[in-house]
C-alpha cells in the first residue's frame, strides 16, 4: 500500500499552506468555475490573455490540500506561458494523472522539466484523489476556451 | 441478554478483514452497512433452492417464490406497524420512493402556487424531487430553519405550515445525527391541512419505527443501510391516498387489463411495482429485518446511544477547541451519525489519513448541499456507527487523528 508520503510530499503541502497566484482578475480577465459533484471541492480560474499568451493567473475556491495545491503549482507553471505551450502542459499533466485526451494520439512535447509538478506523480496512486489533482487544470481549460 | 457489538460484529464476514495487516473500522454506516453473514446466506439459499418469477407463474416453485417475498412485505409491515401489507410499496431505495410520492400524489394534487414545506437539514433526496415540481407545476418551497445546536427551529413552524400542501421532513439527519420529533411533526402538519412524508432513510435502520403512533401518511427507508442489500427500498402510504393516486411507472405487474386505447391500474401493491423488481434482494430485505428483529431495535439504539455518548465525550475531552462537532450534544435527540470539522485539516485529507488505519469515514458533502453551506463549509467528515461498533472502534477513530492535525497545519 503506498504511505501518505507517496502523496504529501513536502512541496506539495508547501503551495498547500501558501498558495501562489491567490485572488481574482478584474474584466476583461477571463473567469472560469469548476465543481466537483461528489466532494463540493470549488475553484475559480481567472486568467488574462493577450497576445496567445497567458499574462496573468490568480486563483480562488476552497478544497483538500490536493486540489488547492494542485491549482496553486497550475498557475505558477502557465503565467507567462503561450497558450500552445499551457495546452501541451495540460496535456501532460492529464498524462500523468493516467487521463488521456480522447482522439489525439500525436506525440507528446516531454522536452521540458515539469519542476514542482512532479510532485503530484504520487497522486496516481491513490486514484480517488486524481480528481482533486485535475479540477482546477480542466477549469484552465474551460477558461482558455472561452477567452 | 447483553448487547454485545463486539460478538453481533463476528456476524459480519466483510468486518474480519485485515488489510494491510490492520483490521478494518467501518465508520459509514450512515451511507451504507454491512451485511450479516444471515442475509447472505439467505439470498444465496433463496437462489439455490426457490428463484423463481413473482406474481406471473403457476408452478409450485414460482408460488413459492411469490410466497417468499410477500412474506418479506409482510414483514416489512410488521417492522414498522404499518397497518396493512398491501401498503408496503417496495422501490428502489428512499430517493425513487420520495420521486414516487412527488410525481404521482405531488402531480395529480399540487397545483400553481401550492406550498411543500421542507426543513434545511435535508438530503438532496428529499428537496430535488420537489424541486423539480417548482419547475414543472410552479409550486413553492418554504424551508424550517435549523437552531445553532442542528435541531429543527419550530418557533415559526405553524406560520410556516400555514396553506401548506406537503410537509416533507427527515425524521434523523444524516449529516448532523438530530432525530427530529415525528409524531410533533406530523401533527403540526396535519393540523395545517398538510400530508406529512417522512423520510427515514437514516431512522428506520436504528430505532423502534411506528407509523401509527406517529400518525404519519408517508415513510421511506432503504434496505442497505439496514444491513439489508442494495437496490430495494420500501414505500409506506397510507392505503386511501395510494389508492387515490395515479401510477407511477408504467408496466408490466402494475396493470389490471391493457387494450389498444388504454390500460387499468392493478389493485396495491402491485398498482406501484412495474416490472419485474429485485426478487432476491427483497428476500434479503426480510432477513435483515428478521436479524434486527431478534436483536432488538431499542436494543440497538440504546447501544447507539451510549456509543454517541462516549464519541462525543472522547472526542471532545481528546481534541478540545482542536475539534467542531455538528449537531445536537444530547444524545437524546441524536442518532449515531457525527460530522465533524477537525483543526484545518479538509475532510479529505483526513479521510486518507484515516484509511491508513483501515478506518472508513465519508469525506464530502452527504448530498446535503443547502446544509453544507448553513454549517460554512463545502464538506465535513462524517463517522457514523451502527450495531457492529464497539467502543473499540471510537478509541480506533479518537487515536489516528492524532498526528492528522501537524500534517496539514497552515
Amino acid at each position: 500500500m503506498p504511505g501518505l508520503e507517496d502523496l504529501y510530499r513536502e512541496i506539495i503541502l508547501d503551495h498547500y499552506r501558501t498558495p501562489r497566484n491567490r485572488g481574482e482578475l478584474a474584466p476583461p480577465a477571463v473567469k472560469a468555475e469548476g465543481h466537483n459533484p461528489l466532494c463540493g471541492d470549488e475553484i475559480q480560474v481567472y486568467i488574462d490573455v493577450a497576445d496567445g499568451m497567458v499574462r496573468d493567473v490568480k486563483i480562488t475556491g476552497q478544497g483538500c490540500s490536493i486540489s488547492q495545491s494542485s491549482a496553486s503549482m497550475m498557475s505558477a507553471a502557465v503565467k507567462g506561458k503561450s497558450i500552445d505551450d499551457i495546452r501541451n502542459l495540460v496535456r501532460r499533466f492529464k498524462h500523468m494523472m493516467s487521463i488521456e485526451e480522447e482522439g489525439n494520439d500525436s506525440p507528446i512535447d516531454e522536452s521540458q522539466s515539469l519542476g514542482d509538478l512532479e510532485a503530484l506523480q504520487g497522486v496516481v496512486k491513490f486514484p480517488v484523489r486524481i480528481k482533486c489533482a485535475v479540477l482546477s487544470w480542466n477549469t484552465l481549460l474551460d477558461a482558455l476556451n472561452n477567452a | 441478554m447483553s448487547f454485545d457489538a463486539a460478538l453481533l460484529k463476528k456476524d459480519f464476514p466483510l468486518l474480519q478483514r485485515i488489510i494491510n495487516d490492520k483490521p478494518l473500522v467501518y465508520l459509514d454506516s450512515a451511507n451504507t452497512s454491512q451485511k450479516p453473514q444471515q442475509v447472505i446466506d439467505s439470498m444465496s439459499h433463496f437462489m439455490e433452492t426457490t428463484y423463481a418469477p413473482i406474481n406471473r407463474s403457476a408452478y409450485q416453485l414460482a408460488a413459492e417464490s411469490t410466497d417468499a417475498f410477500e412474506n418479506a412485505r409482510s414483514m416489512c409491515r410488521t417492522f414498522i406497524n404499518a397497518p396493512h401489507t398491501n401498503e408496503i410499496i417496495f422501490t428502489k431505495n428512499t430517493t425513487e420512493a420520495i420521486n414516487l410520492v412527488a410525481q404521482s400524489w405531488g402531480g395529480a394534487n399540487l397545483h400553481a402556487g401550492d406550498v411543500v414545506v421542507l426543513t434545511h437539514m435535508e438530503h438532496h433526496a428529499n428537496i430535488v424531487p420537489w424541486h423539480m415540481l417548482v419547475q414543472s407545476h410552479g409550486i413553492q418551497l418554504r424551508w424550517v430553519p435549523l437552531t445553532s445546536d442542528g435541531q429543527l427551529d419550530l418557533t415559526n413552524l405553524d406560520e410556516l405550515l400555514k396553506g401548506a400542501k406537503v410537509f416533507s421532513f427527515t425524521a434523523m439527519s444524516n449529516v448532523l445525527g438530530t432525530l427530529t420529533p415525528v409524531k410533533q411533526l406530523c401533527a403540526a402538519a396535519h393540523a395545517a391541512g398538510a400530508i406529512a412524508v417522512v423520510d427515514g432513510c437514516q431512522y428506520v435502520p436504528h430505532n423502534v419505527t411506528d407509523v401509527i403512533a406517529w400518525d404519519a401518511d408517508f415513510l421511506t427507508f432503504s434496505s442497505h443501510k439496514m444491513c439489508g442489500p442494495s437496490g430495494i427500498g420500501v414505500l409506506w402510504g397510507r392505503e386511501a391516498l395510494l389508492n387515490a393516486m395515479p401510477p407511477f411507472l408504467g408496466g408490466g405487474n402494475m396493470i389490471g387489463d391493457v387494450r389498444l386505447d388504454g390500460f387499468t391500474c392493478a389493485e396495491l401493491p402491485a398498482k406501484f411495482e412495474a416490472g419485474t423488481p429485485p426478487i432476491t434482494e427483497v428476500i434479503g430485505l426480510g432477513a435483515a429485518i428478521s436479524y434486527l428483529t431478534a436483536i432488538g431495535m431499542d436494543n440497538i439504539r440504546q447501544h447507539e446511544k451510549e456509543t454517541i455518548t462516549y464519541a462525543l465525550s472522547a472526542l471532545n475531552e481528546r481534541y478540545g477547541k482542536d475539534i467542531t462537532i455538528h449537531g445536537p450534544t444530547d444524545p437524546e435527540v441524536r442518532g449515531t451519525a457525527l460530522s465533524f470539522k477537525f483543526k484545518d485539516v479538509h475532510p479529505h485529507d483526513l479521510s486518507q489519513v484515516l484509511d491508513q488505519s483501515n478506518i472508513c469515514v465519508r469525506a464530502g458533502h452527504h448530498c446535503a448541499k443547502p446544509l453544507m453551506r448553513l454549517l460554512g463549509a463545502n464538506a465535513t467528515a462524517r463517522a457514523s456507527f451502527y450495531l457492529y461498533n464497539s467502543l473499540d472502534d471510537v478509541d480506533a477513530l479518537v487515536n489516528a487523528l492524532e498526528g492528522a492535525g501537524d500534517l496539514f497545519s497552515l
